[in-house]
């Protein structure tokens, strides 16, 4: 091939450069522009699915049998930051900011689970977790919504547990992202599945996380129907409720929050 | 006129990117689960496409033959994060869903190949008529797949139910094989099929024949 002008290296480097230099100009440019709108869809997403494990907000939907969108029934949550060690609230961060599953990826902000402690296979856990309060017209607790997330079959369940104002018993369950097998696993989305949840007992009379996935269920509060076909997807759900609401979980912030009642969480 | 008519309209059915050139079939298995996904999927591959086969086509005199497969790469790179950011700001829900897959358009064979098939030996025009009509090639195929895939594994398509399934009280029970991909891969096939039984001037030559038997006795 004979070498032109055109073949030339400084018109390689010319070229290289600027078409460099355009796209990049192009990309951040709309990226620039777009991430306050995208900041909006990220946040209001996160708030439907609290709502959605609150039994707040139907499944798929965006409002309420009343009208109301996430943001505006979103408002009589208060959101808190736990140092999940000792289960006292912290403000060392930002609840509006803070990013808890970024958190668990650092030595800094997380500590190393042993293989036992490590029921839910998360590798670490964050130091501070988030917990959503809501509460109604005279300030008592109605739901307490913490996130939730452990292996399944295939990847990590992300989701929320929303516990009720007794704080034993639990309302719902939602997940919002996870790689279980449709039909099987992925039933943790069936909605008559997810139903079965409201007024599960999650802690036995010490205190200890109980509720168990079975196959027949017996009269026991403690009990839900595992999902069939999905034993791993089930045992991965016992062990996540189990991990979260227990002692390495939120497990001592729900201990504080139990005696004293309302007067510590506010 | 016939020119661009060709490079709009022959790559529809008569040289179809995904069933006759097999390409792009990655996305084909991944996003075709529901109807509304494969939609945004179709209009980003059109855009990027289209947009990437101009760009191409504009600096073809300047581009050192070198380094042409990288200015390409980046010019559609660029293009797909563009498509991506817009995507994550106006239909976010969908975009999640979409996950890695919009960002995979870079990988696309359809759009590389095009741009270094076609955009670099032809004028800007000619190009975003060839890079419209492969994207509306593939765009057709992954309708078809989506159109069979979501009523047969949930029952509903777009949030219109068609068969009320056994979990909603009803008759139907939902092949959930056809949410997993390999069920693509029967519906793509079965498509080829038909598509060369309609036009059998796209069938291959077979590679071998099948010897007849000469052995006239029963295996045992």
């Amino acid at each position: 091939m004979p070498v032109g002008p055109r073949e030339g290296i400084k018109n390689i480097l010319v070229v290289s450069v600027i078409v460099c230099l355009l796209c990049s100009i192009v990309v951040s440019f709309t990226a620039v522009s777009l991430k306050p709108r995208q900041d909006i869809n990220k946040e209001l997403d996160r708030k439907q699915n609290i709502l959605r494990a609150a039994g707040l907000l139907p499944a798929g939907e965006t409002t309420d049998a009343q009208g109301r969108g996430a943001a505006e029934l979103f408002e009589s949550f208060e959101v808190r930051a736990v140092d999940l060690q000792t289960g006292e609230f912290t403000s060392d961060v930002d609840p509006e900011s803070y990013d808890q599953i970024r958190a668990a990826r650092f030595p800094e902000s997380s500590r190393d689970l042993s293989p036992e402690e490590d029921i839910a296979t998360l590798g670490r856990r964050e130091n501070i977790g988030l917990a959503y309060f809501k509460r109604n017209a005279a300030g008592e607790l109605e739901r307490l919504v913490i996130p939730v997330r452990g292996y399944g079959l295939w990847g990590t369940l992300f989701g929320f547990l929303a516990i009720n104002s007794d704080l034993m018993t639990s309302v719902g369950l939602s997940f919002y992202s996870h790689k279980e097998t449709p039909g099987l696993g992925g039933e943790v989305d069936n909605a008559s599945w997810k139903a079965s949840w409201d007024g599960v007992m999650l802690f036995d009379e010490a205190g200890e996380p109980a509720v168990r996935l079975v196959k027949t269920r017996s009269d026991s509060e403690y009990e839900i129907d595992a999902l069939s076909g999905a034993t791993l997807t089930t045992r991965g759900v016992e062990n996540l409720i189990a991990f979260w609401t227990g002692e390495l979980g939120y497990g001592p912030m729900l201990a504080r929050l139990k005696p004293a009642g309302e007067q510590q969480a506010s | 006129m016939a020119a661009g008519k060709k490079a709009l309209v022959d790559p529809i059915f008569d040289n179809n990117p995904i069933a006759l050139q097999v390409l792009g079939i990655c996305s084909a298995l991944a996003v075709t689960i529901s109807m509304s996904n494969t939609l945004v999927m179709c209009a980003a591959v059109i855009f990027v496409t289209t947009l990437s086969n101009v760009a191409v086509s504009l600096v073809r005199n300047h581009v050192p033959t070198n380094i042409r497969i990288i200015v390409q790469m980046t010019i559609i790179a660029s293009l797909v994060i563009v498509v991506d950011q817009v995507l994550q700001a106006l239909v976010y829900d969908i975009s999640k869903r979409l996950s890695v897959f919009v960002g995979l358009i870079i990988t696309n064979c359809i759009v590389l190949g095009r741009a270094e098939a076609f955009a670099m030996q032809n004028p800007p025009g000619l190009s975003a008529l060839d890079g419209l009509g492969n994207a509306l090639g593939y765009s057709v195929i992954l309708l078809l797949v989506a159109v069979f895939r979501e009523p047969i594994g949930t029952g509903a398509i777009m949030g219109f139910e068609l068969f009320k399934t056994v979990n909603n009280g009803g008759w139907y029970v939902p092949n959930g094989m056809m949410l997993l991909s390999p069920s693509a891969f029967f519906i793509i096939g079965l498509l080829i099929w038909a598509l060369r039984e309609w036009k059998p001037s796209q069938a291959e030559e077979p590679e071998y024949e099948i010897a007849s038997n000469l052995q006239y006795r029963e295996a045992y």
